[in-house]
């Protein structure tokens, strides 16, 4: 018995959707292949373009103005783009991931030219600073460092918990510029600092500070990751009393 | 020849040598356990000679001075005068930082054998009548180190040490009715006030020590005079007491612990760094560190504050805060149960008789049930206090950290003294070791090349 026919509308039906899902895809490919603006991008700006549709345009959208995925990037500017891409924060492998600190996804210009290309896609929003850590002034710095940041960095950049489930990062592995962007931007819940409320001379002396404590800052001896009591209390109970009462125990009898 | 002369003319004049021979035969115990509370002893010999290091250099005011020392980030800055002479003592003097550090991780090492001596006389009911009243010494001695510890690290004046001060003084003036007027009696004023740093330099380097050296010396004058307890063992009864004799083996071994201890602190006080005032900056009403623990002996009471409930309710027309009852109440309440203990337990067990032997946790199941319990809720409010510290290095949400030790802070205590009881009764019941030695063989080759084996049976663990 052969099989039976499928009538003849469904075939018609079939044959419809087919045609208007190979329409679909078309215009897709053609819609993709517009020119997104009236200059024609640089060569930089179409690497970027490409890596942007592959890793961001899912939940930023095609045209950078967000989606229900992730936030529009309208204003957000070259510095954050930077930022969250040369700190491995982005691109986040869930789009409810709180973004951390790891290996960067991009190479530098595969960054360059994402930070070029969301420039032109989305214009505004700060730039990336520049920096000179070497001219700053240390003991401004640390006033600064220990006025603004060390409420919820930890006064010796050791980071700590803050509200709301929120970590602010210890600050040992962050470069100068990373650090920079992320004080003019304030990603997650750290407030931006304006030039207005922090010049660039002031920004230069807090990185100065920083670095200065990376070098310098085992005065004294192990800084036990620079947490405070927590630690040296361990220590003290630990290695301390653990140390002294080793010795009466094998000193002492022991019945 | 000159010596035995002297000698000889004391003992004729003041009969020394009987006082001397009864008490230089008086026997000392031998079993390890014993010898926590001598490393407090010697580890407060030790604070009182750093100490009086600090004190040639440290300046307890709060005048204003522009610090122009060696320590570039904190150079031209406005600070107190005491908050300069520790910079000056920690980065100009020379050894300063090494006493300063020093200094400090004794006075750690100090807590620490206080609470494992606490642990150790109470797990092995050691404070039974007739030695009650040792006890509520020792108890003293804790709090009045806890006192020692918060005023000594106030007096740098840095940022950390203002905010713990600050919390103090909050507590203070939570008390109903009289808590402003305390504060302002005990604090001089308005916080901060201009008197607090003198007024706590002369508590830290003067009224505390003296307090602590007269409850030593009362606490070790009850010891020398009804004597140690000792484990039961072959040979020794209610009635005698064995152990080394004081002169020569037990004072030369002490002598060795101190060396120890001191060696341990020094060393400590050599590696690794503590307390590095430099970093938190000077104290600035406007601002707190982070993160900001106490030392660990009081991470209870800042655990207990970070634990409460926000309630805050009123009787009698007065609003009684927040930090009343988790600040005064019970740590108040917590201190008179520990002093008293041995009278609540011979009240509870109905055991009045004098006790020397010491027992074995498991011989008062009941007591270490409820022991552990404590151990259990002092680690979890210890936890507590560093909860941002701990929550930052486990990666978790500090609000989910805190959710998790309120729950523990109850349920812990309970499951642990639960466990704690079944483990010892059993133990008791069942009378061995639960862990068997096992048999040996010994096996020996004669001079002529044959083998002998000689069998050693198993048995309880010794």
């Amino acid at each position: 018995m052969s099989a039976p026919r499928r009538p003849r509308e469904a075939r018609l039906l079939a044959r419809l959707v087919r045609g208007g899902l190979l329409l679909a895809l078309l215009g897709q490919l053609a819609w993709s292949f517009r020119p997104s603006s009236s200059q024609a991008l640089t060569a930089d700006e179409s690497l970027g373009r490409e890596l942007y549709l592959a890793s961001c345009s899912t939940c930023h959208g095609i045209d950078g103005a967000g989606t229900e995925l992730g936030p529009s990037l309208r204003g957000a500017g070259p510095a954050a783009v930077h930022f969250v891409l040369s700190t491995g924060r982005m691109p986040l492998a869930n789009p409810g991931d709180q973004p951390v600190r790891q290996a960067p996804a991009f190479s530098e210009r595969e960054i360059a030219a994402l930070v070029a290309y969301v420039r032109r896609l989305a214009p505004g929003g700060p730039e990336i600073p520049t920096i000179d850590p070497a001219t700053g002034d240390l003991a401004r710095g640390a006033q600064l460092y220990l006025d603004s940041c060390a409420a919820c960095h930890g006064a010796g950049a050791s980071g700590d918990s803050i509200g709301g489930g929120r970590i602010a990062p210890a600050l040992d592995r962050a470069t100068p510029l990373e650090i920079a962007e992320a004080v003019r931007i304030g990603p997650g819940t750290m407030p931006a600092f304006g030039e207005r409320g922090l010049s660039p001379a002031d920004l230069d002396a807090i990185l100065a500070y920083l670095l200065w404590l990376r070098e310098n800052g085992s005065r004294g001896g192990l800084q036990l990751g620079r947490v405070g009591a927590v630690a040296e209390g361990l220590v003290a109970i630990v290695v301390g009393l653990g140390l002294i009462v080793l010795v009466i125990r094998l000193t002492g009898a022991r019945a | 020849m000159i010596v035995e002369r002297v000698v000889r003319g004391l003992d004729e004049r003041l009969d020394g040598g009987s006082f001397l021979r009864r008490n230089l035969t008086k026997v000392f115990p031998d079993h390890w356990s014993f010898m926590l509370g001598e490393i407090a002893l010697y580890a407060f010999a030790l604070l009182v000679l750093t100490g009086i290091f600090l004190t040639f250099f440290f300046q307890a005011s709060p005048e204003p001075v522009v610090y122009d020392g060696p320590y570039a980030p904190m150079r031209g800055r406005t600070v107190s005068a005491a908050y300069d002479s520790v910079l000056r003592l920690s980065f100009e003097v020379r050894a300063g930082l090494v006493m300063r550090q020093t200094h400090h991780w004794a006075a750690l090492l100090f807590m620490a054998a206080v609470v494992a001596h606490l642990l150790r006389v109470f797990f092995t009911g050691a404070f039974r009548k007739p030695r009650e009243l040792t006890w509520v010494l020792g108890v003293l001695l804790l709090f009045a180190g806890i006192g020692a510890g918060f005023t000594g690290y106030s007096l740098p004046d840095d940022l950390l040490s203002g905010t713990g001060l600050r919390i103090i003084y909050s507590g203070v003036l939570s008390i109903p009715v009289v808590g402003a007027w305390a504060a302002f009696l005990f604090f001089g004023g308005e916080f901060p006030a201009h008197a607090l740093l003198s007024r706590l330099y002369v508590l830290h380097v003067l009224l505390i020590p003296l307090v602590i050296a007269g409850l030593i010396g009362a606490h070790l004058a009850l010891v020398w005079r009804q004597t140690h307890t000792q484990f039961p063992g072959p040979g020794r009864t209610e009635d005698t007491v064995t152990g080394i004799p004081v002169w020569p083996r037990f004072a030369l071994k002490a002598l060795g612990l101190m060396f120890v201890t001191w060696g341990v602190a020094a060393g400590l006080g050599g590696l690794v760094q503590i307390n590095p005032v430099w970093l938190y900056g000077p104290f600035v009403p406007y601002s707190a560190p982070s993160p900001a623990q106490p030392d660990f002996y009081a991470g209870w009471l800042e655990g207990l504050l970070r634990l409460w409930p926000n309630w805050e309710f009123h009787l009698f027309g007065r609003t009684i805060g927040t930090l009343f009852l988790p600040a005064v109440v019970v740590p108040g309440v917590i201190t008179f149960v520990l002093a008293l203990w041995p009278w609540i337990e011979e009240r509870v067990s109905g055991d009045h008789a004098a006790h020397h032997f010491a027992q074995r946790p498991r011989e008062a199941p009941v007591r270490s049930g409820i022991g552990a319990a404590g151990v259990a809720f002092f680690t979890v409010l210890m936890l507590a206090g560093s909860n941002d510290v701990l929550a930052a290095f486990l990666s978790v949400e500090v609000d989910t950290l805190n959710g998790v030790l309120t729950a523990a802070v109850v349920v812990l205590p309970i499951a642990c003294g639960l466990v704690t009881y079944r483990i010892c009764r059993d133990l008791r019941d069942g009378g061995g070791h639960p862990i068997a030695r096992p048999g040996r063989a010994r096996v020996r080759r004669t001079a002529a090349g044959a083998f002998e084996v000689e069998h050693e049976p198993g048995g309880p663990a010794r």
